[in-house]
């Protein structure tokens, strides 16, 4: 038995105490989601070891769709059912949402304004440095690719060409791109024969 | 709009919560493709603008499936002129878009976990997780370039100047991203880009 487990690690106390942390948590998150949920349930509220929360994320991560929301949902849903992950969901969502409605909202009162929409501009360039530089981020991780690095970045360079040029439909793109890249990969993943 | 179009973009974005592999950025050329160049039921400068505010607002990226549903109803609603109704259509389809973008997945989440738990370390999953990993680079970064040509209709150099800028700061430097993103606004409003 590790220590990790040995140790009482606090739980949510209800379904509303999910949704005000999640709703909390939500309000935080500007782009670096993980960190900001590593802090509030692992430092600050401990619901989480560090070590259970690295695997909650890893499974996250598997999973399609946004990986805090899939956080929320396996985290509330461990600790109070069908509820729980609602109430972790919602609140994740909810009151962020509407701030963000909000704010749209407000934007959209004043772009009609020629300084307005020239700082929009400049936002929404600034919006796209920022994307590609998360996209950019898995470059470490394909050098350490099953595949090798040449075969990985070239299933990249070729996702992008087909998403950003080709306008390919996503479906497709995963179809084919997708089913390669996994296909080769597990072929790599095979295990040695043992001698 | 007609029911028919309400049902098929809720069911586009069901399908599209299955597929989002790499998240809500992954899945950005996507609603690009189908909203605005197959269905043009938004404009480019619409849909820059419904990603670039979900940046500066707090809330995961996937809030921003909620800004397109706000504007694609308003529009098709009317407009801001139109008042309340087209305002509370505009919410009726945020929620509903963002529901269809998030139920799906979330609902797999929930009953795959224990499963994934069990076999995380079998090969097939291993394989589905790192193959996955081209893939969702090569997503994101054409989501950033879409981003970047929707906010820069004539291609004007200074806001390809500002992009980049941006992308060195975010990977070499620890720079709050909303500094980065009043810089783009000082300088676009400045500049008169």
């Amino acid at each position: 038995m590790s220590f990790e487990r040995l140790a009482v690690s606090k739980a949510p106390r209800s379904r509303t105490d999910l949704f005000l942390s999640f709703t909390w948590l939500g309000l935080q998150g500007f782009g670096g989601v993980l960190a900001v949920v590593q802090r509030e349930i692992v430092d600050r509220k401990q619901w989480m070891s560090l070590a259970e929360f690295a695997e909650e994320w890893a499974l996250a991560q598997t999973l399609p769709g946004p990986n805090v929301v899939n956080l929320s949902v396996m985290f509330g849903g461990k600790h109070f059912g069908p509820s729980g992950a609602f109430a972790a969901l919602s609140g994740l969502l909810f009151f962020p949402g509407l701030l963000m409605l909000a704010i749209v909202f407000t934007f959209q009162a004043f772009a009609h304004l020629p300084w307005v929409a020239s700082a929009l501009h400049g936002m929404g360039v600034a919006a796209a440095g920022m994307v590609m530089a998360a996209g950019w981020r898995f470059m470490p991780t394909l050098r350490q690719h099953p595949i090798g690095f040449p075969l990985a970045l070239g299933f990249a360079a070729l996702s992008f060409a087909l998403a950003a040029w080709a306008h390919w439909p996503l479906a497709h793109v995963i179809a084919l791109v997708g089913s390669l890249s996994c296909g080769l990969t597990w072929w790599r993943l095979a295990p040695k024969d043992a001698p | 709009m007609t029911w028919q179009l309400w049902l098929e973009l809720h069911l586009h974005f069901c399908m599209l919560s299955l597929l989002a592999v790499g998240g809500a950025l992954a899945i950005i050329p996507e609603m690009h493709r189908y909203l605005v160049t197959d269905l043009h039921l938004m404009s480019e400068i619409a849909f820059s603008r419904s990603v670039t505010l979900s940046q500066i607002a707090p809330g995961p990226n996937i809030l921003l499936v909620a800004v397109m549903g706000w504007n694609i109803g308003l529009q098709s609603a009317g407009g801001l002129e139109a008042g309340g109704a087209a305002m509370a259509f505009g919410l009726f389809m945020a929620l509903g878009l963002l529901a269809a973008a998030v139920l799906p997945s979330s609902l797999l989440s929930y009953f795959m976990v224990k499963w994934l738990q069990v076999h995380q370390q079998a090969r097939g999953v291993r394989a589905f997780k790192a193959g996955m990993i081209p893939l969702v680079m090569g997503l994101m970064l054409s989501a950033g370039w879409l981003l970047q040509t929707a906010s820069n209709p004539q291609t004007d150099w200074r806001l390809l100047v500002i992009c980049g800028v941006c992308m060195l700061l975010v990977l070499k430097t620890r720079v709050h991203l909303l500094w980065l993103m009043l810089g783009g606004a000082v300088l676009g409003a400045v500049l008169g880009l």
